[in-house]
């Protein structure tokens, strides 16, 4: 078992084999499962992604109404105009968005890791699909890939915005997604690790201050901020840009900002923009009351 | 390590929006209609800290009574659980504590009928994933990521050596273990924690080694 980066790396390496492979293996290892079981389940997951992205590029509309309908505007204004951030930005920024609208919605998602943070790798993946014409197969290789820095992630910092602030949420998904998009562009292991790398240092510090508590502001945004940052990394590594700083260390650099944070930063509704006027104003509109600490 | 499989990361297969306020709640639901082994007729919940403050925005009540239904977390009718148990008559109460826990996403369910009841403690501990920490007042530590057997065993010596001599001949590793009791020479109870599920003859088998009051399983 791989129990950080470096190893994981140096797995696919040394064999001359993808990350996305290395994890399969260990999949069917651990599970004492056959190749078809490990490689059916993820492309279930990914079925239901597609169909996530598909239900919130219709529109749909949150219970407390604080969300919902921003991914259609996002794809009407690609039809009538050329994007500044470029096509496949946009359109991974609109599918992370689509996604965490219908999460907000009660409908179904696939976590990755998080439901709040589930925006980021299907965002990118059906994004770059346009311009890198994947097989399906292939596509599952992306779900893997992202699985296994986020399995490290996991076991050795946190997945938890109550434990570690979004950093750890929409940080960890931006930061798989990064290297899902490295190998699926054809780059190197230890290139997927560099974005993975690049994508968590910048989303370092990022708390977790939801409106009412609810997963929707601002988190359905920060997965767009989390698809472009990632998009923008694995383009970054691509090109061979590295960090300076390992990418083990940002991921434990990120685990100790985590433990360092206010309790009023982790997913408690007590500060940042959940305790802004406007945020506790959206809040008693929700509950009927506030959920301010006397 | 905690998470053991790329599916931990990947997955569950949710409804939203939580995967720690819905899925995890819903497991832990799951998990308590699954030991009690029938649908309960009355259910008091507790939930702590923030679970406690954001319950309704987050369909934390819904999933827990959905878990109880025996629901996965992605399955739809979780939207309409508290109807469906109102429709079957299902007596649910909602308790929002106030008093502090160790971990943020905590609850305690209290279910049952006119045969017997259960309680157990849960959390939430990130991307969908829960654990029993309390089981009718017994301290334990289950994944919910397992299969596992729980046993309610008298504190006698042999009786963990019985168990794990049948898991043995059937070939059946064990992941993880725990055995805890109230008070010495009284009742106590084994967690097993097995990488393959169980098959019922294999539980009968169980139930009829030295020692042993009563099994119960958990698919994960």
């Amino acid at each position: 078992m791989f129990r950080n980066v470096a190893e994981l790396v140096e797995m696919a390496e040394s064999e001359g084999i993808q990350i996305s492979e290395v994890m399969i293996r260990q999949e069917m290892e651990v599970k004492e499962r056959t190749r078809e079981e490990v490689v059916g389940q993820m492309e279930r997951n990914l079925d239901v992604m597609e169909k996530a992205v598909e239900d919130g590029l219709k529109g749909v509309k949150s219970h407390s109404g604080l969300t919902g309908g921003d991914a259609v505007l996002l794809q009407e204004y690609m039809k009538n105009h050329e994007p500044l951030s470029g096509t496949i930005l946009l359109d991974a920024v609109s599918k992370a968005v689509a996604t965490n609208e219908v999460n907000a919605a009660m409908g179904t998602i696939c976590a990755t890791p998080t439901a709040g943070s589930a925006g980021c790798v299907p965002g990118t993946l059906f994004a770059v699909k346009n311009k890198l014409n994947p097989t399906r197969e292939q596509m599952v290789r992306y779900l893997f890939t992202s699985g296994a820095f986020g399995f490290v992630v996991a076991n050795n910092a946190s997945i938890s915005g109550a434990a570690g602030g979004c950093q750890a949420e929409v940080g960890s998904a931006a930061g798989m997604a990064a290297a899902a998009i490295v190998e699926m562009a054809g780059g190197s292991p230890s290139q997927s690790a560099e974005a993975m790398a690049i994508t968590l240092k910048n989303m370092l510090g990022l708390v977790c201050d939801p409106v009412a508590g609810l997963v929707e502001v601002p988190c359905v945004k920060r997965n767009a901020m989390g698809a472009s940052n990632a998009i923008t990394a694995a383009d970054m590594a691509l090109a061979g840009v590295t960090s300076r700083i390992p990418c083990d260390e940002v991921i434990d650099a990120m685990y100790k900002i985590g433990q360092t944070m206010p309790v009023a930063l982790r997913e408690t509704a007590q500060g940042g923009l959940a305790a802004t006027p406007t945020g506790r104003e959206l809040e008693a509109k929700v509950y009927g009351i506030s959920l301010k600490k006397e | 390590m905690k998470y053991k499989s790329v599916f931990d990361i990947m997955g569950p297969v949710m409804i939203g929006p939580s995967s720690s306020h819905t899925a995890g709640a819903a497991r832990i639901g799951r998990a308590a209609r699954n030991l009690f082994g029938r649908e309960p007729k009355w259910a008091e919940i507790h939930l702590y800290g923030s679970f406690a403050r954001t319950y309704k925005g987050h369909g934390t009540d819904v999933a827990i009574v959905g878990g109880l239904l025996d629901y996965d977390t992605h399955d739809t009718r979780i939207r309409d659980a508290l109807e469906t148990a109102k429709q079957k008559g299902i007596k649910v109460r909602f308790h929002e504590e106030e008093s502090h826990t160790d971990h943020p996403n905590t609850a305690r369910i209290r279910i049952g009928d006119d045969k017997g009841d259960l309680e157990l403690v849960g959390i939430s501990i990130g991307g969908g994933m829960a654990e029993i920490t309390e089981l009718n007042g017994f301290e334990l530590r289950l994944s919910g990521s397992h299969p596992a057997v729980l046993l309610i065993h008298n504190d006698r010596y042999g009786a963990i050596a019985s168990v794990t001599g049948i898991l043995a001949r059937h070939e059946i590793n064990i992941g993880h273990m725990e055995v805890s009791r109230k008070q010495e020479g009284q009742q106590a109870l084994m967690v097993i924690e097995v990488d393959q599920n169980i098959d019922e003859s294999i539980l009968k088998e169980l139930e009829r080694a030295d020692h042993i009051l009563q099994v119960a399983k958990i698919v994960d």
